[in-house]
């Protein structure tokens, strides 16, 4: 079963950490890459630049219309993921609970399983 | 000689050489890494130059070659593995030993999906990267599990031999269960169109005929087989053309296949002959009950009902339940259905289950009750992980849409 583990990331949390916390969410996320490689359980994991680097795009009336930043005034964004093949649901949960980012107040980490893929999984 | 043959005889034969050297150098994982480097050199060559004159010899040979390398490469393990060898070298027949490595690789040790995977390697046959094609993940995260698979069967001290009497039994069960996830994995795959998935209900198929073959007398594994024949005979009828599902009771069913039918269906006669009883030949039962109708109504559900009360005795399960609740509203009408389906709303986990709110949508549809099927198809929907089901859920809700003149009902 496919899941994609979601970190939502609130940049004024981010800010505020120390320089070596950031070093050991850097260090945990890490570990947890190699662990999943490890276990056959990693299919892909990205994370994104800042969301004021975002594009939000549309059309209309066959016009295209460009807006600069995020789609949502939001305090958390989505920071990055990592979709993961594993044996059931509870497993799913299991893995999101040792990303580091679900040990810090302010930050979370949701789980949604995929219900569709398709693409070139070796690019 | 042409592709596709050899793949097949690729198949065929990789257990027989991975069980054959197993017995010579008793290190299951280094021999299996060697078969594997050795079917992948024979689907490059022999396609290419022919069939060798003995191609099951020649695999051994290059598989042994192989592993003796891998041996010599690195000193210490050498050592450590020639003593290994030296111990476990009986003097066996070369038999067929396809039955002792599905009981390795099905250890217990093993997650499903780690079973699931080695079995197809192992046993089966197939390549690391046909097996990633057919679960769509990388040939990288499905190379790490197989190994990690086999680290663990090592650590779990697995012996290359058949267990006897009751762990047997056990262990027979959970060989049969991992043969049923992979044809489901097979027959219910919803993601991705690539044609070069390989077929895992067919591969399914293939592996427990194998295993009918070497144990013709033990009832579960013939029902087994028969269960899948009778399943893979509605392939065609099962979707439209453009991939969505279609209802038993709506399939075409002179798409059938008729000598799967056939062949199923006498395989689950032979099955009922034997003096015990098992789940696979219920719902073996069951479904040769289906393919006996020659059409929807002429299904005999008060047969069914029979064989789902006999199931939900000897292998006691809430979706056993839910689906004689099916039954029971064919032969009792809907309301019975409902009652019984309210049995099972104080299991939690089994609430929020789109089979039971889709079973609930569909009994409230024949019981007259347009909003209530509307409400609980919508929650089913929205319920499933598979995106052919939400898609036949969501368009039975829209047939129901408050507002919507109600189609007359077809049952």
């Amino acid at each position: 079963m496919k899941f994609l583990i979601s970190m939502y990331i609130n940049p004024a949390v981010m800010d505020a950490l120390a320089d070596e916390e950031k070093a050991a969410i850097g260090a945990g996320h890490g570990r947890f890459i190699e662990e999943l490689k490890q276990s056959g359980e990693l299919i892909t994991t990205q994370a994104l630049a800042d969301p004021q680097q975002a594009a939000v795009v549309s059309l209309r009336g066959g016009q295209p219309v460009v807006t600069d930043g995020p789609f949502l005034e939001a305090k958390e964004y989505l920071g990055g993921f990592y979709l993961v093949d594993c044996e059931d649901k509870d497993r799913a949960i299991e893995l999101a609970l040792r990303v580091p980012d679900a040990a810090i107040e302010g930050l979370s980490v949701e789980v949604r399983q995929v219900m569709f893929a398709d693409g070139q999984l070796e690019a | 000689m042409t592709a596709p043959v050899v793949e097949d005889l690729l198949r065929e034969l990789a257990p027989q050489v991975l069980g054959s050297l197993v017995r010579r150098h008793g290190q299951f994982e280094g021999c299996e890494d060697a078969v594997q480097e050795a079917v992948l050199a024979a689907a490059v060559q022999w396609p290419a130059e022919g069939l060798p004159d003995n191609p099951r010899g020649w695999l051994t040979t290059v598989a042994s070659r192989r592993l003796i390398d891998e041996m010599r490469s690195n000193r210490a393990r050498r050592e450590r593995e020639s003593a290994t060898a030296a111990e476990v070298v009986p003097e066996v027949p070369d038999g067929d030993d396809s039955l002792l490595l599905l009981f390795l690789c099905c250890h217990s040790s093993l997650t499903a999906a780690s079973q699931t995977a080695l079995t197809l390697r192992a046993v089966g046959g197939l390549t690391t990267a046909e097996i990633a094609r057919a679960f769509l993940v990388p040939e990288a995260t499905m190379a790490a599990r197989i190994s990690r698979a086999k680290q663990r069967i090592r650590a779990a001290g697995a012996t290359f031999a058949l267990p006897e009497g009751k762990e047997r039994e056990e262990r027979l069960r959970v060989v049969l269960h991992v043969l049923y996830l992979i044809f489901n994995e097979g027959y219910t795959a919803s993601s991705g169109s690539d044609l070069q998935r390989p077929d895992l209900a067919r591969e399914a198929i293939r592996l427990t005929r194998m295993v009918h073959a070497q144990l013709p007398d033990d009832g579960e594994v013939g029902a087994l087989l028969a269960l899948m024949l009778l399943t893979h005979s509605r392939r065609a009828a099962r979707t439209t053309a453009t991939g969505d599902l279609v209802p038993l009771d709506e399939q075409d069913r002179s798409r059938w296949d008729r000598e799967l039918v056939e062949e199923g269906t006498a395989l689950v006669r032979a099955s009922l002959a034997g003096p015990a009883l098992g789940p696979y030949q219920v719902q073996a039962a069951i479904a040769a009950t289906h393919a006996d109708a020659a059409t929807a109504a002429e299904t005999d559900w008060r047969q069914v009902h029979a064989l789902y009360l006999i199931l939900e005795r000897i292998a006691p399960n809430p979706m056993v339940t839910l689906n004689r609740a099916v039954a029971l509203a064919e032969t009792g009408g809907p309301s019975a259905g409902l009652a019984l389906l309210a049995t099972l709303d104080g299991d939690d986990r089994l609430a929020a289950h789109h089979r039971l709110l889709s079973v609930r949508a569909h009994l409230m549809e024949k019981a007259g009750d347009t909003a209530g099927a509307y409400e609980h198809y919508r929650r089913a929907a929205k319920a499933t992980a598979s995106q052919a089901e939400r898609n036949y859920l969501d368009s039975r809700a829209s047939r129901l849409k408050p507002g919507k003149h109600p189609e007359p009902s077809d049952a």
